[in-house]
């Protein structure tokens, strides 16, 4: 941990401190706990009927369409997103200036409204009755405008030889592009490519603005919809759904830190300075991955020497 | 007919709606990240424990579920009968923190190792070194990738509209849903957040000059 | 990062349970209050399938050739629209008044295929034939009209406040001041409570059922908006909520169709007359919002345009 840097080894004093600490954090935390639990439990809301809900086949398969919903509206809005990322990031790249200055005002626009601004926007406008569309379109422009600001961050890092040394071979400006610098900053920012999946996952959730039947969608449904003791089961639901999102994109997460691991030891691709990768992951998404993009879980910094 | 013109009562009150929603949870975000990034550097296991846990478990969920645990679940727990208002502000908050902290710990870890064993050699504690030292260090490389977090935030904010908060989404469906086009509508929602937005990077420009030492 | 193999592995296990299926059979939750069969309870009618209908009616045509009838409807309405989450089976009292009225058109409940339509799709969902008809809290008024047909109307709804049961306070809108009202973002109720000269607190949430957790835990004092749907609520909540029962706007449901159609318009309207005269209204009515305490009224005469 780079956190070791900040205190000395512990000695008998600062250890029992630390002890004190450490019971004292953990009774808080446990209390805090413990009257939550108390307090949801005499609403009934821990009551065994309450779970039971998720114990029949028609509730399960309720979840099981909502979450091939989401994985569906998921899947198109990855894949538009690459695709549109890539583009406008070959496009803000351009000698053309017309091209480049669209392309920086399209980017620019689409990253400051809010996403669920633009995918409502998209829904009234043109895809009223194609809600998975909508949702598909709006997180496709925004990610994509993300993304494009990631490759371009990576296409930037690739060492200016190489760029002249293509050249020098005489391949054209899209061979250039297409063979040597995209290939490379696609590597580099694979991570950072990934963690803003990861981001695009959880904003499939806004597709219930547009009716969209996904996750959050069908979760609103089943505890509006089933009443156990008389009350409406809000608690577990939240619960059994919020696990299943977070378990969605931590295992994204988790291929993101596996193919950094991968690309490390290869020793090959070019490497992102730190502080440089660090800001277009920040601006890619309130620091979404802050932790695990370059320099792995530890953190870039100091421990390193 | 112009939307804008008609309706520029709703328009302000959501114009303000929007800006002291992110006000408000700015502040709640900012003094639970650092806390909770104190936390995750402290020499206290648990505490260490819980900061990460925090961390991972705020950063994976959905804004959305949050705001569904904070009308749903959290009345049912604590002080019922909070307004909306606090309520979002609260989802709001909590969801930033976890990338407040994420930024101000890997701040914390570029300030220069001998910095902290200069401190250390000197005999401060945990506490002081990281209130002396560290922490004052660390704010002046906090402070690019926090301002894109408060921009974040401020878009995040829309989706308080969606759960009764008086702000520029709310507008926006208000607005389409008495028939006007959604053109025009999303042309000043986006403006009003541009303003929003662009005054957040320049407040943190200011920052970032007054805090610059020459090196 | 022990935790995300955890999460990976616990991806794996959600998804195999929620696709594997099996589970318990039936509906989740709490079984209805009044069993079927129950001598004392208000019983549902039995509705007598048409034998050889013809219609000179293109919807008619087409949903014969189809072999089904598609339904427009809403899914969460309790006593209303409603569909168990677990079973998908629909009830309420819309639900009725469409089986009814398919039973007269030679449909059998098994050859109609329901479809959820959320109130800002319905014009587009009749207009493009996506439904045959639509039942649904449909309020007739002019600017409909130019896009749909009605028949109808079938109900009398009128904006009304539900309160909690031992609330003495609230008895109609004049007596709000500094009470906090829930409806759904933008509804037209809402619009009206808003006024100053009622001086309540609004809050706007995205879903009745939303709102009516929300009286429910005490965050809010009264829901308002259609008193049919109120009573839907307040007859799945019996013994906690009850309806206040001064309607204070005034909306006239119909059954929502293609513009055109006139000779199934007129079909339809004969059909409820009908069975408004022999008494199966009144008792779908009993069976369904009449739980809800609410005393039958007569519906409006039928407008045929």
């Amino acid at each position: 941990m780079s956190a070791s840097v900040l205190y000395d080894a512990p000695g008998p004093k600062a250890r029992v401190r630390n002890r004190i600490y450490a019971v004292a954090g953990t009774v808080a935390i446990v209390a805090l706990l413990a009257v939550s639990v108390l307090r949801l439990s005499d609403k009934g809301h821990l009551d065994p009927a309450m779970w039971d809900i998720f114990n029949y086949a028609g509730i399960r398969q309720n979840i099981a369409d909502a979450l091939l919903a989401t994985l569906k509206a998921f899947g198109l809005a990855a894949v538009g997103s690459l695709v549109l990322g890539v583009a406008l990031a070959v496009a803000r790249l351009s000698d053309k200036a017309p091209v480049r200055v669209l392309a920086t005002g399209f980017i620019e626009l689409f990253r400051s409204i809010p996403l669920l601004i633009t995918i409502y926007a998209v829904w009234v406008a043109f895809l009223t009755d194609y809600s998975l569309w909508a949702l598909a379109i709006g997180l496709s422009i925004y990610n994509g405008c993300v993304q494009a600001e990631v490759l371009r961050a990576g296409v930037n890092a690739v060492p200016k030889g190489q760029r002249e040394a293509a050249y020098a071979l005489g391949m054209t400006k899209t061979q250039v592009m297409t063979t040597v610098l995209m290939p490379q900053a696609v590597r580099a920012m694979l991570p950072t490519i990934i963690s803003q999946l990861v981001v695009t996952l959880k904003d499939t959730s806004l597709g219930f603005v547009i009716l969209y039947p996904e996750l959050l969608y069908s979760a609103r449904l089943i505890a509006s919809n089933t009443q156990v003791n008389g009350q409406y089961p809000y608690v577990s639901t939240i619960v059994v759904f919020g696990a299943i999102y977070i378990a969605l994109c931590l295992a994204l997460s988790a291929l993101a830190t596996w193919i950094e691991k991968r690309g490390r030891r290869a020793k090959t691709g070019i490497a992102v300075p730190d502080a440089a990768a660090k800001e277009i992951v920040l601006i890619a998404d309130a620091g979404q991955a802050l932790g695990n993009n370059t320099g792995g879980p530890d953190g870039p910094g100091i421990t390193k020497n | 007919m112009n939307v804008l013109l008609d309706h520029f009562p709703e328009f302000r009150d959501g114009f303000i709606g929007t800006v002291s929603i992110t006000a408000v949870s700015s502040v709640i975000a900012l003094v639970l990240g650092v806390l909770v990034a104190g936390f995750r550097v402290s020499p206290v296991p648990p505490l260490r424990f819980f900061g990460t846990l925090w961390v991972n478990l705020l950063r994976n969920t959905p804004l959305t579920l949050l705001f569904l645990v904070s009308f749903f679940v959290v009345p049912e727990i604590f002080f019922p009968g909070m307004s909306p208002f606090v309520l979002g502000a609260l989802a709001l908050g909590f969801y930033t923190s976890a990338f407040v902290a994420e930024a101000v710990r890997s701040g914390i870890s570029t300030v220069p190792l001998g910095q902290a064993e200069a401190a250390r050699s000197l005999g401060m504690t945990f506490s002081q070194t990281l209130r002396m030292i560290v922490l004052p260090q660390a704010t002046r490389t906090v402070l690019p990738p926090l301002s894109s977090i408060f921009i974040a935030l401020t878009k995040n904010s829309a989706i308080a509209g969606a759960f009764s908060v008086t702000e520029l989404f709310g507008w926006t469906t208000l607005m389409s849903e008495q028939g006007y086009a959604i053109g025009p509508i999303f042309v000043w929602v986006a403006a009003a957040y541009l303003v929003v937005t662009f005054s957040i990077s320049g407040i943190f420009r200011v920052l970032e000059r007054r805090m610059e030492v020459a090196r | 990062m022990k935790l995300r193999k955890t999460a990976a592995v616990a991806v794996a296990v959600l998804a195999l349970t929620a696709t594997a299926c099996g589970g318990k059979e039936g509906s989740a939750g709490d079984k209805p209050a009044v069993k079927p069969g129950d001598s004392s309870a208000p019983q549902l009618p039995k509705y007598i399938v048409a034998t050889d209908v013809s219609l000179d009616s293109p919807t008619f045509k087409k949903a014969k050739e189809r072999g089904k009838l598609i339904i427009g409807s809403k899914a969460d309405q309790p006593y209303l629209g409603f569909e168990d989450q677990a079973t998908k089976e629909r009830s309420g009292f819309d639900v009725e008044i469409a089986k009814m009225i398919a039973a007269e058109l030679g449909f059998t409940e098994d050859k109609i295929e329901w479809k959820t339509v959320d109130s800002k799709l319905r014009e587009t969902a009749i207009s493009t034939g996506q439904v045959d008809y639509y039942v649904g809290t449909y309020t007739i008024n002019d600017k409909r009209k130019a896009q749909v047909g009605f028949a109808g109307p079938y109900y009398k709804a009128g904006a009304d406040l539900l309160v909690r049961k031992d609330e003495t306070a609230i008895t109609g809108p004049e007596t709000l001041k500094g009470k906090k009202v829930c409806s759904i973002t933008g509804s037209t109720p809402l619009q009206e409570i808003k006024k100053p000269e009622y001086g309540a607190q609004t809050t706007e949430l995205a879903k009745y059922s939303d709102c009516v957790q929300q009286l429910l835990t005490k965050q809010v004092d009264a829901v308002t908006t259609d008193d049919s749907i109120l009573k839907g609520y307040a007859a799945a909540n019996a013994g906690k909520l009850k309806v206040v029962g001064k309607p204070f706007t005034e909306e006239p449901y119909g059954i929502g169709m293609n513009k055109d159609d006139k000779v199934l318009r007129t079909k339809i309207n004969d059909t409820l007359e009908k069975y408004v005269k022999d008494g199966t209204y009144k008792k779908i009515y009993e069976a369904t919002l009449g739980l809800s305490g609410s005393a039958y009224v007569a519906p409006p005469a039928v407008n045929r345009y």
